[in-house]
């Protein structure tokens, strides 16, 4: 019975160890801000989760195992709420996102620092367009240049 | 040998392995800080630090026995979270300045061109 226990907390501790690492590694390698976050939070939280999941599997005493898996839910509570505020203050002032990114949702907004940064345009006629603009107009205002395009020129 | 000595041995071997997979993270992290072109990426970088700290606490844990550092580990991550949060305020109050070389090793040329107008912040 102790095998499947010791099993499972090896399990877990390579499958913390190796988030963890994947995460430094993307972290390192990734181009900009949003893509390291994007490598760094996730990973980093289940990588620690994993091992203090590991920790409760092995702890004998019952509080010991409460205290961990309480961790694991501060945890999981803190870290994307970081995360967004992070990548939240940083697109606000203006730091750019990697040229070969294909996407960004965001309303284009005059850098501005500790003002009111997305007051510039109503959601709505953001996702839709202006009501009397015409179709070809709308569709040309949607494409943004693709990862695919970069290269050729 | 019975199967619970490949278990254990198997167990021992995982510590063994992870504890050198969170001394790279560390190491790899600590070279992001050092050299992360903008401010933001420090932060990211801290903040990845703690949690990688958090596992270090986890893991000695498991190998020592040692489980009184698990409340530490709980209030390191309450640290690390109020400072990201501390530091993403600052970070927009404080806007852009200074950080001029962000996209030093960006293998494409930017398309958009707006780097005149985003400096202005």
């Amino acid at each position: 019975m102790t095998a499947i226990f010791y099993i499972i907390e090896g399990v877990l501790i390579l499958g913390g160890s190796l988030f963890i690492a994947l995460a430094a590694v993307g972290i390192i390698r990734l181009p900009d801000l949003y893509t390291r976050m994007h490598s760094a939070s996730k990973a980093g939280a289940v990588g620690s989760g994993f091992l203090l999941l590991a920790l409760a599997f092995n702890s004998s005493s019952t509080p010991e195992t409460l205290r961990a898996l309480a961790a694991i839910v501060f945890f999981l509570l803190t870290t994307p709420i970081a995360a967004h505020l992070l990548g939240k203050a940083s697109y606000a002032v203006g730091y750019k996102l990697w040229p070969g990114s294909v996407l960004d949702e965001m309303p284009e907004v005059e850098p501005s620092a500790g003002k009111e940064v997305a007051a510039g345009r109503p959601q709505e006629e953001f996702f839709r367009g202006k009501a009397d603009e015409p179709a070809w107009r709308r569709d040309r205002r949607g494409a943004r240049q693709r990862w695919s395009d970069l290269g050729k020129k | 040998m019975t199967i619970e000595d490949y278990a254990k041995l198997f167990f021992d071997y995982a510590i063994n392995f992870g504890l050198i997979l969170l001394g790279i993270a560390f190491f790899l992290t600590t070279v992001r800080i050092i050299l992360g072109p903008t401010l933001p990426d420090r932060v990211l970088a801290l903040d990845m630090l703690t949690s990688v700290s958090i596992g270090f606490i986890a893991l000695i844990g498991i190998d020592t026995g040692f489980t009184l550092y698990v409340d530490i580990a709980i209030a390191l991550g309450l640290v690390g979270f109020l400072a990201t949060v501390a530091f993403s305020r600052f970070i927009l109050a404080r806007g852009q300045s200074g950080d001029t070389d962000q996209v030093q090793d960006l293998p494409f040329r930017d398309p958009h061109a707006r780097s005149d107008r985003r400096k202005g912040a």
